[in-house]
């Protein structure tokens, strides 16, 4: 590990995707409106698919040219319109002006009760930066991609969780959690690229049943406390 | 052998479709012939799991251990759908009531369903799917009730389970990355051929998916420090949903573990898997022993036993001695009969009192002439209480810590089983035999119609001694089959050597 040589284009390429990933995961800490939250997640969802793209095209992988089709499909179009139809449908019941906000998908995150935004995003680079080194230090080698596309994967998950503790409404709890899955999918590209198709179908599938039911728990949750917020859910202790 | 296992895998699937279509009364009749069609299955398959595995179209594979967790799994899907007859029939009567009734039946066969499929999958990938099925499908039925508390709990306990998953597909990644090292990039994830590279595995992956493992499926499984949701989803969702939730679900999730335990110890050897489940099983232990000391509420009650048992199975996975093995099996199968027989009763119990506090339930043994006594032995059977099954596989847990010379672990063990003793048995005493009237009183809630003496239903004590049959045969005299097929299991856990 002496004279470190200069990154190929394809490993540097795949390590700007990565971090790309990962700035999504931080960019949804300063987002506060769900709509853009939502549309950073679509972001996210999309650079993994790129990833995708440009592992199957330099390693010769054809599977995951469909992986990342169908990847994309469903995190890119169909989970971003779900949430969205979500947010819209969820204006009954309010005064006019709520309700117009609402169906503009307009709807406010409800920050962290106990840390400010700054103090979030310092804590969430801490602990971005504990799973970056603490995985780069296993020395986990991928054929298909550098080992720091692993680190930053890592990150991202930890980071996700940051993310869905230190929010208060439900809505981006359940983003904060896709996001994680988005973590997951990274890591999987990078140890796991040559795992075969028909189990990376049924993981999709899998998250789409999740996010069905999420879809509905929401709705639920949103029926009895007429806002997406969590404060209320505290009757459970002991 | 195959017939039996596709008709496992088809026939609760079905019965939930027929759940949805059908009117009310088909849905429960055929809800209950398949609960116990499913358990004469799973029976079926025991002589065969006993001598050896047997595989069906790459993707299904049964062996001893997966058939200890189906009869688990089974014998309570067989229990609370026939529970189920005479629970719904008194919960509600309202005009939503069809509605209601159809997805409660659907929902429960497509829980079933999913559990029993988690077992028979051969492939780590399709066992993190079917467990992660059923937690949505177990999230909807916390859901079912409509109240606040259970739009609560079912939230926490969809998003802390699906973020505990999201770990455990982590482990799925690094198990096929320590795999496809040896066995090339187009391992599929199957477990045996995961066995037998064994010791050819690269160390740091194998270490990294069990660790993630533990913490995520143990998420489900309800170890300390992520266990928030269990006490939670299971004081709030319908009664027979508590049974399966308890007795099979945290099993499932336990099965998952044991498999990458399996991998780890043919890895890396015994010492680390077994110092990991150490640390979370005393840890979780601990805690339910100190929560069940002073608890409010019936079901949260015996929802932090499920942890205190849950702690006990991982401590007899760390031991590692045979018996002790053996006497974690043991106790899969005795946990699933006797706190699903504990859940059942507390159904009964708060449907008598109209509430789950335990401050409001009392005089049980005079008011309820079966399920009152029921109730007391099955609190007693969770106490490990001779002649009961618990009894026997906590006696072994204890032998095996001892043979293992983990004589500090498995003393710590007996003093917190013992406080949890101490809890769980005060509590239950104070709702079956503190005199009525004082309590009654005390409240000053009179307006209420005061319970009057007899059973809701006899359909919800059929289960109930069902499950006290079961606990006495696998406590006084565990038939032969049984013992052949724990004797398989615990060869196949890998300490034969």
């Amino acid at each position: 590990m002496s004279a470190v040589a200069a990154p190929s284009v394809y490993s540097g390429g795949a390590s700007v995707i990565a971090v790309g990933v990962l700035l999504a995961e931080f960019g949804m800490f300063r987002q506060a409106l769900l709509r853009d939250q939502v549309r950073l997640y679509a972001a996210q969802s999309g650079l993994i698919s790129a990833l995708a793209v440009l592992v199957a095209a330099a390693r010769q992988l054809p599977e995951l040219y469909v992986l990342a089709a169908l990847s994309a499909g469903l995190k890119v179009v169909i989970v971003p319109i779900v949430l969205r139809r979500l947010l819209r449908g969820l204006g009954h019941g309010g005064d006019g002006a709520q309700q117009d906000q609402a169906a503009h998908g307009w709807t406010e995150i409800a920050g962290s009760g106990s840390l400010s935004l700054a103090s979030t995003i310092l804590l969430a680079i801490a602990v971005a930066a504990f799973g970056f080194f603490s995985v780069g230090a296993l020395r986990i080698a991928s054929p298909v991609l550098p080992p720091t596309a692993l680190a930053i994967s890592v990150s991202v998950a930890l980071v996700a969780f940051v993310l869905m503790i230190m929010r208060r409404d439900v809505a981006s709890q359940a983003i904060g959690f896709l996001s994680l899955e988005n973590g997951i999918s990274l890591a999987a590209l990078v140890v796991a690229a040559g795992m075969p198709l028909i189990l990376e179908v049924a993981f999709l599938f899998d998250l789409l049943v999740a996010v069905v039911v999420f879809e509905l728990l929401i709705r639920l949750h949103h029926g009895r406390a007429e806002s997406l917020s969590t404060a209320d859910l505290t009757s459970l202790r002991g | 052998m195959l017939a039996v296992i596709a008709a496992l895998l088809a026939a609760p699937f079905a019965a939930a479709l027929v759940s949805l279509r059908a009117r009310a009364a088909a849905a429960r009749a055929v809800t209950a012939i398949t609960g116990v069609g499913s358990f004469g299955l799973v029976l079926a398959l025991v002589p065969a799991a006993s001598r050896g595995e047997v595989r069906y179209l790459d993707y299904l594979r049964v062996d001893a251990i997966s058939v200890v967790f189906l009869l688990a799994t089974s014998f309570l899907y067989a229990a609370v759908a026939v529970y189920s007859l005479g629970y719904l029939a008194h919960s509600r009567r309202d005009a939503g009531f069809s509605r209601y009734s159809r997805r409660f039946y659907a929902g429960l066969n497509l829980f079933a369903w999913s559990m029993l499929a988690a077992p028979m999958m051969s492939n780590l990938a399709l066992l993190w799917i079917a467990v992660e099925v059923t937690t949505v499908i177990s999230a909807l039925l916390v859901a079912i009730e409509d109240t606040d508390g259970a739009a609560e709990a079912a939230w926490k306990y969809v998003l802390i389970a699906s973020a505990g998953l999201g770990l455990a597909l982590l482990a799925t990644i690094f198990a096929y990355y320590a795999g496809a090292q040896v066995l090339g990039q187009h391992y599929n994830l199957s477990f045996g051929p995961l066995l037998q590279a064994g010791a050819r595995l690269p160390h740091t992956p194998v270490r990294l998916a069990f660790g993630l493992a533990v913490l995520g499926f143990g998420t489900k499984m309800g170890l300390f420090p992520v266990h928030t949701w269990l006490p939670d989803a299971h004081s709030e969702a319908p009664t027979p949903v508590s049974a399966l939730l308890s007795g099979s679900l945290l099993a499932v999730s336990f099965y998952a573990i044991l498999r990458y335990y399996q991998v780890a110890t043919a890895a890396l050897g015994p010492r680390f898997p077994r110092d990991v489940l150490l640390v979370f099983g005393i840890a979780s232990l601990l805690l339910a022993a100190l929560y069940l000391i002073d608890q409010g509420d019936i079901k949260r009650l015996l929802a932090y036993s499920s942890m205190e048992h849950m702690g006990i199975l991982a401590i007899g996975v760390s031991f590692g001695a045979p018996i002790a093995l053996a006497g974690v099996l043991l106790h899969v199968l005795g946990h699933a009969a006797a706190k699903g027989n504990a859940f059942m009763g507390a159904g009964v119990l708060v449907q008598k009192f109209g509430s789950k506090r335990i401050s409001r339930i009392s005089g049980g043994l005079d008011l309820l002439p079966w399920s009152g006594p029921l109730f007391g032995v099955a609190v007693l059977a969770l106490c490990a209480m001779p002649p009961f099954g618990i009894f026997r596989s906590e006696f072994e847990i204890v032998e095996g810590g001892f043979a293992a010379s983990s004589n500090v672990a498995a003393a710590v063990l007996i003093v917190l089983v013992t406080l949890a003793f101490l809890g769980l048995s005060a509590m239950a005493n104070r709702m079956l035999l503190m005199p009525r009237q004082t309590c009654h009183t005390a409240q000053g809630d009179g307006a209420a119609a005061a319970p009057v003496r007899g059973e809701p239903s006899g359909w919800m004590v059929v289960p109930v001694v069902a499950g006290v049959a079961a606990l006495l045969v696998l406590g006084v005299h565990p038939p032969s089959e049984l013992t052949a097929l724990l004797t398989r299991a615990v060869h196949e856990m890998g300490v034969a050597a």
